[in-house]
């Protein structure tokens, strides 16, 4: 038995939702998929023949780009698998959403799962392979129950197995989940845990296409990836794409939280301004001001809430503005917040995660999080911002994976755009944020001694 | 080839190389602390970052793989600042109080932040606490804190040890290296990881703390224990040697050094060693001077051949004696008209004797194993018998070597096996037998009659054929006998028979080879002549006065109890050794001579190198090196050429380097193969435990510590203990000749049926009989 969740207002993604939509809640299993078009894509393929070739050029026309972080194009990846291959190769969905912020894989998987699994098989028959693994994180057991429930669903009904709905095209799927560990959420660590291992990254290259789970060519894409691909295949690159703004095809949900009305996901079309975004999610909690947006989740930079409010909800754009639209976990903040304290948060989580195999990351994470906790309970010394950019510029870019980064750019954009707030805890002990029941330091109250 | 410029050096490597395997072509230094040429590529101290063109970040050059033209800058803003980063990283949570570190001096840490490190700390924060670890007597972990997480003990163990003893838990700031809960690091290789730690976090227990490696002398010599002859580094001071590290050779050792060789140091300064010469008159020991020493021990030795003639005389030497000692025992023996001397002392089947093409070896450079595609090893203890043997087949066996084993025990070597097959002793040879008769019938070669008659109807096993299979597949065969084999009460046979097998295949084919000196002691012609007795008939006939040489006849011998009773039957034993022991009980003279370290000498290795040293340190007390104590003796006896004046003379006398390879040959012919009667119900496995087999090794106490060192039990599979209506846990009676040992029995499902397994060369063993025979096990 699944956890019940309960239903959810109509239209809760938004009116241009693509892979959620007619999503209510409580529609998720095969039957609903199958009422709302699921699995269409699919008979299309094998009905019409279409060439693996094919498929994935049709990924590639939709600009279809990875939904996890990186935005690298999904066709590309897809075509790096080789093709004569003579041993196993593999599928893996990346499901270990752990990044602060991200929740917007969770609510596909619990609602929609079939998305993934059409995603899935798709994927597979594109680049010749007939395994796949979908690692889910390790703290939504019930998500994981579901999508096990969901696979024996599809299983039954012919949609995976040896023989899929009688064509000869062979896709078997698995669910995985992990515990909880955020570094799991790297795709190569992510096939350390699969393999029973630690959770360690691999040094690339080699890359997954070439040498990835047990060694075999591996293809690895986010939950929101492959839960895209049917609709692509389904409709029509060309109109997928010109759903979004070129190289930036589709829709993209964002995990819209913190200092907002109605926070939640919503899925928009890519290119979105960032105010319509902010106004689905029923604009900035009453009687605050936008302070600061971090517009991709935790590890990407901090942008000041002005700076968002001319930017649009695209890769190529937020990568203008400054940062990064990564995940897509859209965290705002408004002015009772004080960044200090909340870079403070954020720097315990990537000092706690940290999975200690390369030095920058092992060290400098632990102490960059002692320096913004010293800062932040009146220790700080006037030349810790100083030292504390320096520190994170010898993590970034010097790591085995991206986790360094994910530390150190935070760190270097809270302080870039709000050097002052720093440097008014270090001068005066005190926090510069004066607006009580934020996210701050009781005003007036030395740091450190606050309760 | 690939074209790459590093800091304007332009070189050529093959594809798959990487920038740093390219910097090292160029003689460019890159720093680094996780990289091991030997180990896989882990990436993960970053200290190798350089600038790559086109590349926006810095890369690692110990994984970052050359391409076509690439350009490398090792030196540059970009480079340098990552490297110091890293190093300050590394730095932070790292003690920085290298006065009181047992790396100090040899910390490579330590090294580089001279290099890339600041002069002063900008880390203001709490340190990092590791607690220490207990992780057995051989290892110390005292100093976690010290640990920069490189992984090498951990790879080393995946990778070179064969056994994971180390790994690591925790995650970022937290993770640290720890043993399997309760498990000691004491695997035949581990001492290793204490070289390969960069830092003081792994550090040699019995060293830790008692010198700084900068006071201690380093002087080059060879290991005298297993037959592969590593090659050491031993440090002294004061004139006492403090520790022993590996010299890196390529062709035996490579940079490793099994912990036999690197701990056994600790018996050089056992508390048994003997510093003044010592008779025994009337039942007490009385230290006497040297010219009393030996001219008591002339007059006794001439005494003894005039009352019971020359042959009365006994010799013993050890293999793990030199080839100059070993050449002048042989040499006075004979002068004395003796022609009784042996130093195969755990030999018991000597019928190939005088049937020998030349000196057995092993057939073929140690350097060229991994190089064979087939193998089959016969009667090995492979992991402890031939550590380092077994580490290169490990990595062999990794490449597509198929290995097969051919045992009387089912022990782990720790190498992946193609097929193994595990039979009792008595039925070694037909067993033997069966892969041989399967291989030259898949090649339709004709049965040489000497097999045919070995069995009636040698049925072939399955895994006999799968044996077969698998070494005719190969183009590269190499088939190795191992100690047991040799030790094997028809060690001629399994010879004989193992070179049917190698002809059938075109395959290489030799001996492990037993100790240090196994080739060098017949170099030396340390083996019976005309009319003579080799070693198993001097103690079954005792003889009137024995030599020994660095010989313990109770814990040396085939046969224990028949080697002690010898030794208490004899008028006159004369006993040059280093250590008291045994001899206390039942020597006349104890001679003190010096081990390994204070004397010169050579040891031939199986492959047939003479790796000539010199002593690294003065004898101890009045010890005085074996071949002046019997080039001494040799004059006042009135032999005729004793005249050398060192070492490198009595070499050369006995054997040139040069001539060492024309004398190598395994070839053996007329060996009867013959059926025997039936199996005895019951029948001894004996291993000489890896600590066990030396006197040197027998007094290195912190090797007494390890597992490998615990006392004997008695061994048989579940099936065989139930026969008996046993119980495993009970301590048991195990009746063997005419002596008796109580053991606890254990069981070891690896063994075949109706076999015991009872190590020799321990003291709680040394009562019974010979190493393989029938024996009797009843409850205690």
């Amino acid at each position: 038995m699944t956890t019940a969740h309960p239903p959810l207002p109509a239209d809760a993604y938004g009116p241009d939702a693509l892979i959620m939509k007619g999503v209510d809640g409580l529609n998720w299993r095969l039957k609903d998929y199958e009422a709302r078009g699921g699995y269409r894509a699919l008979r299309k393929v094998i009905a019409e023949k279409m060439t693996p070739d094919a498929l994935i050029a049709e990924v590639k026309k939709s600009a279809l780009r990875g939904r996890g972080g990186a935005g690298f194009p999904t066709g590309l990846k897809w075509s790096f698998m080789p093709r004569e291959f003579p041993g196993q190769k593999y599928i893996v969905c990346n499901s270990d959403e752990g990044e602060p912020g991200t929740f917007k894989d969770r609510d596909i998987l619990r609602y929609n799962p079939h998305s993934v699994i059409e995603g899935m098989v798709l994927a597979g028959y594109a680049t010749g392979t007939t395994v796949g693994y979908n690692y889910i994180h390790g703290e939504i057991w019930d998500v994981y129950q579901r999508f096990e429930e969901a696979i024996e669903e599809a299983r039954a009904a012919g949609y995976l197995g040896s023989n899929i709905l009688g064509s000869g095209v062979a896709f078997e799927l698995h669910a995985h989940h992990g515990w909880g560990a955020y570094i799991c959420g790297e795709e190569t660590a992510l096939l350390e845990s699969l393999e029973g291992k630690k959770g360690l990254p691999r040094f690339k290259p080699p890359f997954p296409a070439s040498y990835g789970l047990y060694g075999k060519p591996t293809t690895i894409n986010n939950t929101e990836t492959f839960a895209a691909v049917p609709w692509i295949v389904a409709n029509g690159a060309e109109r997928y794409l010109e759903l979004g703004r070129p190289n930036n095809g589709g829709t993209k949900i964002f995990s819209v939280s913190g200092h907002v009305e109605r926070p939640g996901n919503y899925e928009v079309r890519l290119g979105t301004p960032f105010a319509k975004l902010l106004a689905m999610a029923g604009g900035v909690r009453a009687g605050r001001t936008l302070k600061a947006v971090i517009p991709g989740g935790s590890s990407m930079p901090v942008l000041p809430g002005e700076a968002m409010m001319r930017t649009d909800m695209d890769y190529d754009s937020i990568a203008k503005a400054g940062s990064m639209l990564g995940s897509g976990a859209v965290i705002v903040m408004d002015d009772s917040t004080c960044m200090v304290k909340a870079l403070e948060r954020l720097s315990y989580f990537y000092f706690e995660e940290s999975c200690g195999q390369c030095t920058p990351c092992r060290e400098g994470t632990g102490w960059l999080y002692r320096m913004v906790h010293r800062i932040e309970t009146g220790h700080g010394r006037p030349e810790d911002l100083d030292v504390l950019v320096n520190v994170a510029d010898n993590i970034l870019g010097r790591t085995i994976c991206a986790l360094g980064d994910a530390a150190a750019l935070p760190v270097k954009s809270f302080i870039a755009h709000f050097r002052e707030e720093f440097a008014y805890h270090i001068e005066h002990k005190r926090c510069l944020v004066s607006i009580p029941g934020g996210y701050a330091t009781v005003p007036g109250v030395p740091l450190g001694e606050a309760a | 080839m690939l074209k790459i410029e590093i800091d304007g050096r332009q070189t050529e490597v093959p594809p798959g190389a990487t920038v740093m395997d390219a910097a090292t072509r160029v003689g460019v230094f890159i720093p680094y602390f996780c990289y091991h040429k030997k180990l896989s590529i882990a990436a993960n101290c970053r200290m190798c970052l350089v600038q790559v063109e086109k590349a926006p970040k810095p890369l690692p050059a110990c994984a970052t793989p050359v391409t076509d033209g690439m350009k490398v800058w090792t030196q540059s803003e970009l480079a340098r600042q990552a490297q110091r980063g890293v190093m300050e990283f590394l730095l932070i949570n790292h003690p920085l109080d290298c006065p009181i570190c047992d790396q100090g001096g040899e910390c490579r840490l330590q090294d580089l932040s001279v290099g890339y490190g600041g002069s002063a700390s900008r880390y203001r924060e709490p340190k990092r606490v590791v607690s220490e670890k207990e992780i057995g007597p051989l290892v110390s972990a005292q100093e976690m804190t010290r640990c920069i997480h490189c992984t090498r003990c951990i790879r080393f163990g995946q990778e070179i040890g064969g056994v994971m003893e180390l790994g690591m838990i925790g995650r970022g700031e937290h993770a640290e290296i720890v043993a399997f809960v309760g498990r000691t690091v004491d695997s035949e290789l581990s001492g290793n990881m204490i070289d390969i730690c960069p830092v003081g976090a792994l550090t040699s227990k019995p060293f830790r703390y008692t010198a700084r490696t900068w006071e201690l002398a380093r002087r080059k010599s060879v290991s005298p224990h297993c037959g592969l002859g590593a090659n050491l580094i031993v440090q002294a001071i004061h004139n006492r040697v403090m520790r022993v590290v590996p010299r890196e050779n390529e062709a035996l050792n490579e940079c490793w050094l099994s912990d036999k060789d690197r701990f056994s140091y600790e018996g050089l300064n056992s508390e048994e060693r003997v510093r003044r010469p010592m008779l025994k008159q009337g039942g007490e020991w009385r230290e006497v001077d040297w010219q009393v020493a030996l001219e008591h021990t002339a007059h006794a030795l001439r005494e003894t051949r005039a009352k019971h003639g020359a042959g009365a005389i006994g010799a013993l030497g050890s293999p793990h004696a030199t080839l100059e000692e070993l050449h002048l025992l042989q040499k006075l023996a004979r002068g004395l008209g003796s022609e009784s001397v042996d130093f195969r002392l755990r030999r018991c089947d000597f019928s190939a004797d005088g049937k020998r093409a030349g000196v057995p070896w092993l057939g073929m450079p140690v350097a060229e194993i991994g190089a064979l595609d087939r193998v089959l090893v016969v009667g090995s203890f492979l992991r402890k018998d031939h550590a380092l043997i077994a580490q290169r087949l490990r990595q062999a066996a990794k490449r597509g070597q198929q290995i097969n084993l051919l045992h009387v025990a089912g022990d782990d070597p720790l190498v992946r096996l193609a097929n193994r097959l595990t039979v009792a002793p008595s039925a070694l040879p037909v067993a033997l037998a069966r892969i041989a008769r399967a291989v030259i019938e898949a090649k339709g070669g004709a049965l040489p009659p000497a097999l045919a008659q070995l069995e009636a109807a040698p049925a072939v096993t399955e895994t006999a054929r799968a044996i077969a299979a698998s070494l005719a597949s190969g183009a590269r065969v190499g088939i190795f006998l191992g100690n047991a084999a040799e030790q094997h009460p028809r060690a001629a046979e399994l010879h004989a028979i193992a070179q049917e097998l190698a002809g059938a295949l075109d395959a290489r084919f030799g001996f492990l080879g037993e100790a240090a000196n196994s080739v060098g002691g017949y170099l030396a012609g340390c083996v019976p002549g005309p009319g003579g007795m080799n070693a198993g008939a001097m103690l079954a006939d005792p003889r009137k006065a024995y030599v020994l040489l660095n010989v313990e006849p109770a814990l040396d011998c085939h046969n224990a109890a028949q080697a002690l009773a010898a030794m208490h039957a004899a008028d006159m034993v004369i006993a040059l050794s280093a250590f008291g022991g045994g001899a206390l009980d039942y020597a006349d003279v104890i001679l003190p001579i010096g081990p390994f370290t204070e004397t010169s000498g050579t040891f031939v290795n199986t492959e047939g190198r003479a790796q000539s040293f010199n002593g690294v340190v003065p004898p101890l007390g009045d010890a005085r090196p074996a071949w002046k104590v019997l080039r001494v003796l040799g004059n006042m006896l009135g032999v005729e050429g004793f005249d050398f004046d060192t070492s490198e003379a009595v070499r050369d006398a006995a054997c040139r380097a040069s001539d060492v390879a024309g004398r190598l040959d395994n070839r053996v012919s007329g060996i009867a193969l013959e059926r025997r009667a039936p199996a005895p119900a019951l029948e001894r496995v004996a291993e000489v435990p890896i600590y066990s087999a030396d006197p040197l090794v027998r007094r290195a106490s912190s090797l007494q510590q390890t597992h490998d060192a615990a006392p004997p039990s008695a061994f048989m599979n579940a099936a065989t203990i139930a026969r008996l209506g046993l119980a495993a846990g009970a301590p048991v009676r195990v009746r063997q000749e005419s002596g008796t040992a109580v053991l606890e029995l254990a069981r070891d499902d690896g063994l075949a049926d109706g076999c015991v397994r009872i190590a020799a060369a321990h003291p709680a063993t040394a009562a019974l009989g010979a190493m393989f025979g029938e024996i009797r096990v009843e409850p205690a």
